[in-house]
């Protein structure tokens, strides 16, 4: 029954989007100002439609509704109801409906919040923005329907992932989607824009707080993905350069640039074009980084199930969205004679987004690749961590001091600027690395840059705080917790410390100022693991002090798997972390235990920096 | 002044590529080898039998005076290129390394151009 | 000049999305079929029965050898041994066994009750030498000629159409 409601919902909505594009079409035709009120009205039913159809889902899988082949796939009885609701969009059919809400509502509320801008600028955006929709309802609907059922109904599932199952993976699709999906809407808008030749800081002011919402809720979902990888992974990391993760990673950079570029073009009315590009770039992106993610052409630790007819609906999607933006950019483009001055804000603000052209062009360059070299010469190589890192770091240290003097340049043609003042926060920057070095350890000459420039960064941010008559609380703020989170990341890779070494039950082990115990090893039943749990002793030598890790291997039933849990201590000094694995044919088991300062200060720069991004929203809604 | 700031930074990124005279990081030598068995994880992060056998034998391979680059070299002849995660410097992945930075330098170009633009205008 | 911009992004985005579509059949996962054609290094394997070294020099001797990788412990193994006995009633090429990371108590069972294939035994104990022939599981196999040149790399079990693969390159020369 479930199946039949859904499967009805979706041809509702197909219906209701098709007829929002014909009556768009309509409305255009008209000279008058008016927009139809039976566009409004099947706008809302649209929203109302798909949110129906996706509740349809997730309570199929709150009651376990074996008859959808998607909640046999993806659920058991035994689950957690929380992560049975969750599983509604851990897995690919599911999170496709999240795709199509978010393309939906962010649809209706841009149409009802623009009522100030042109009815055939909001229009167009409206058709377009409804075509992406029907493209996607037509690919859930036709290949990856999540109401497809089977018969007989099994009696049990086929279970969750475990590794899946963490609340900090719970949300992250949902947070990830209103970030790269939402950034749908001004991919819409700026073809509209382009179209209705609706250009300059009018067509900035429409959806400047749509890429604010985007990129503060993209930064939040990458921050989740991130923490999960840290307390779910094992390995103590939170940053692989993992093409998945580089997949959101790259959306990000080009809103971070079309941001600070919107900026610009509502206070100068210049670079109308350049943000078109990052407009349209976000969310190609995004449909891109969706292809990779899921037509099974990369190898990746975070992949879904592959499905090869996935991957060329997707990729045709992605083409078609491609070339029809290329060809109204090609054909209604009208050249405008940008005057940029040097010497003001906007020079800085062309150079942020210089700096994350570079940023992006390299991460997309070392994730396409190996997909690349593979298909011309069938020669496979990898792109890791290494690459990303030894190209990216020394570029930062660069862009880090260009931030911290960006904001200080004001608009128009400024004065020089105070050279002495920032000598002084130099100064500052370097006393503060000489302490840290000179106290704890020092390190490469890479990191000691890193260093001053973010403390650069930050006291520069802060005094900012104290000068200006018009404080923006969001700059401020979003600026010094990047300068933190670089500080902080810089810290954290120098100081943190890993020891790898065996043992059985029972042995201690001193490793330079530690001894490691392995006291006791238990074995638990829960609802649907076994686990074997280490209870590991840490002597601290220096200090005397004693801690307790209990690090697990878990035994899943459904499906088979055996999975590693670390162990993690944190405060606001430092984490320990702690995994333990067993070795096939041995009685010893392998431990691996990392000492991680300030942590959790990583985890709090990236929300502080989100939250800037909220205040910013807030004060641009005040504004307006 | 700008094009010289970048060969600056060229050159010290590039330079840090090139083995330096500090003794063998073995922990930096594990994470840039990628375990084979696994889905994208490196052997340092990896207890597969696989991973355990590799870290033995670039033990050995250390205690035997191979540099870093020798190590490398010995293995990605044996299993091929995919095995090291940081891509050599040779003529197939030219573009990958050298792209970005040519990216950075357009792109300051760029810029310059049209602030000087402007100048010329005033 | 724009024009000239306007056809270099086109070709560019036709290119790229070309890749992708190219790509939507490959795999993502290893394989080693770059590695055919290289010559094998050094060679020191220690024998089985006693501690005498297999060198190089003991490959020349043959036309072909098959090198499999093998051990007690391994499901695998045993469901691709009766290739490997077919395979040893050959003239052109001869089976160098490489026991890898078993006990020899376990092994010489797994001989006797499955038949022993191998022209030479030797044994892997730690699984490093098996680094030197590119091995990264069991089982697997590498069929050489006799200047020591990878001809091809079996991942997994032996099937019956790797036999019959083996069995054309070996009697085709």
């Amino acid at each position: 029954m479930l199946s039949n409601t859904g499967n009805f919902l979706l041809i509702l909505s197909i219906l209701f989007t098709s007829f929002i594009i014909y009556q768009s079409f309509a409305c255009l035709k008209k000279t008058n100002d008016m927009i139809f009120k039976s566009i409004y009205k099947i706008s809302l039913l649209q929203s109302t439609t798909i949110l129906i159809c996706f509740f349809t889902l997730v309570g199929a899988f709150m009651v376990s509704d074996f008859s959808l082949i998607n909640v046999y796939q993806n659920s058991h009885t035994l689950k957690p109801i929380f992560y049975k609701i969750s599983g509604t969009w851990g897995n690919h059919e599911g999170s496709l409906l999240l795709w199509v809400i978010i393309l939906t509502i962010f649809s209706f509320l841009f149409l009802i919040t623009n009522k100030n801008h042109p009815k055939n600028y909001r229009i167009n955006t409206l058709i377009i923005q409804n075509i992406l929709i029907l493209g996607f309802l037509f690919f859930i609907l036709f290949n990856s329907n999540p109401f497809s059922s089977i018969s007989p109904i099994p009696k049990e599932g086929l279970g969750l992932n475990p590794i899946l199952q963490d609340p900090a993976l719970a949300i992250h699709p949902p947070l990830l989607y209103v970030g790269f999906v939402g950034s749908s809407i001004y991919f819409s808008a700026a073809m509209a824009s382009v179209i209705t030749n609706y250009s300059g800081k009018f067509f900035a002011q429409s959806i400047k707080s749509w890429v604010i919402i985007s990129w503060s809720f993209q930064t939040l979902g990458i921050l989740v993905g991130s923490i999960w990888a840290y307390y779910e992974l094992g390995w103590g990391g939170f940053w692989f350069w993992d093409p998945v993760e580089n997949a959101s990673l790259l959306p990000w950079f080009a809103m971070t640039a079309l941001l600070h570029s919107l900026l610009v073009l509502e206070k100068r009315n210049i670079l109308y074009f350049w943000s078109i590009i990052l407009c349209l770039l976000t969310f190609t992106l995004s449909v891109t980084g969706t292809f990779l993610v899921r037509s099974g052409i990369l190898n990746s630790v975070h992949t879904f199930a592959n499905d090869p007819s996935r991957g060329i609906y997707i990729l045709s999607f992605l083409s078609l969205m491609i070339f029809a933006s290329v060809y109204i950019l090609f054909t209604k483009y009208k050249p405008t004679n940008d005057q940029i001055n040097s010497n003001s804000k906007e020079t800085f603000i062309l150079i942020n987004n210089w700096f994350m052209m570079f940023y992006l062009i390299t991460v997309l360059l070392g994730t396409l690749y190996p997909i690349f070299t593979d298909a011309i010469s069938n020669n496979k190589i990898s792109v890791g961590p290494p690459f990303y890192n030894s190209v990216i770091i020394p570029v930062v240290i660069i862009f880090l001091f260009f931030m911290a003097i960006g904001p200080k340049v004001r608009w128009i043609k400024n004065e020089f600027l105070n050279f002495k003042d920032l000598l002084k926060i130099i100064v500052g920057a370097i006393a503060v690395n000489f302490i840290i070095t000179y106290f704890f350890k020092s390190y490469s000459l890479i990191s000691n840059l890193i260093i001053i420039s973010s403390v650069f960064l930050i006291i520069s941010t802060i005094l900012d705080a104290f000068k200006r008559p018009k404080i923006n609380f969001a700059r401020i703020i979003s600026h010094f917790s990047f300068g933190f989170l670089i500080f902080f990341i810089g810290l954290n890779h120098n100081f943190s410390i890993e020891k790898d070494f065996n043992l059985k039950l029972g042995e201690t082990k001193k490793i330079d100022n530690y001894n490691f115990e392995l006291k006791d090893l238990k074995l638990q039943q829960y609802d649907n693991y076994k686990a074997v749990i280490g209870k590991i002793q840490i002597s601290d030598l220096s200090t005397n002090k004693k801690r307790t890790l209990n690090p697990e291997i878990r035994i899943y039933d459904n499906p088979q798997t055996l999975t590693y849990e670390a162990s993690i201590k944190t405060n606001f000094f430092r984490d320990y972390y702690l995994t333990m694995s067993n070795i096939d044919r041995s009685d010893y088991y392998n431990i691996k235990f990392q000492e991680k300062p300030l942590m959790i200060w990583i985890w709090i720069s990236v929300v502080m920096l989100s939250f800037g991004g909220f205040l910013s929203f807030i004060r641009n809604a005040k504004n307006n | 002044m700008k094009i010289k700031i970048f060969l600056t930074i060229f050159f010290i990124s590039f330079n840090l590529n090139l083995s330096s005279n500090e003794p063998i990081d073995e922990s930096k030598i594990h994470k840039n080898l990628r375990c084979l068995v696994c889905q994208g994880q490196s052997i340092a992060d990896s207890n597969s039998d696989f991973a355990i056998t590799l870290k033995m034998v670039v033990k050995d391979l250390i205690k035997n005076g191979k540099s870093e680059d020798e190590i490398y070299d010995f293995l990605s002849e044996k299993y091929g290129d995919w095995i090291l995660y940081n891509p050599k410097l040779n003529a197939g992945n030219f573009l990958l390394w050298s792209l970005p930075y040519l990216v950075l330098v357009f792109g300051g170009v760029i810029i310059v151009f049209l602030i000087r633009k402007q100048s010329k205008k005033t | 000049m724009q024009k000239i911009i306007k056809i270099t992004i086109i070709f560019l985005l036709i290119f790229i999305l070309g890749i992708f579509f190219l790509s939507l059949n490959k795999s993502s996962n290893y394989n080693t079929e770059s590695l055919v054609g290289n010559k094998l290094g050094e060679i020191e394997l220690v024998s089985f029965q006693d501690d005498s070294i297999f060198t190089n020099d003991d490959f020349k001797k043959n036309s072909f050898t098959l090198i499999n990788f093998w051990a007690s412990w391994c499901a695998p193994c045993r469901i691709e041994h009766p290739q490997l006995m077919e395979l040893s009633k050959e003239n052109n090429i001869k089976i160098l066994g490489v026991n890898f990371k078993d006990k020899k108590i376990n092994a010489l069972k797994f001989l006797k009750d499955l038949g022993d294939p191998y022209e030479y035994l030797t044994r892997d104990s730690n699984g490093k030498q098996s680094v030197n022939f590119g091995i990264y599981g069991i089982p697997e196999s590498i069929l050489i000629d006799n200047k020591l040149t990878i001809i091809k790399k079996f991942v997994g079990p032996l099937t019956k159409q790797d036999l019959n693969n083996i069995k054309e390159i070996i009697n085709n020369l």
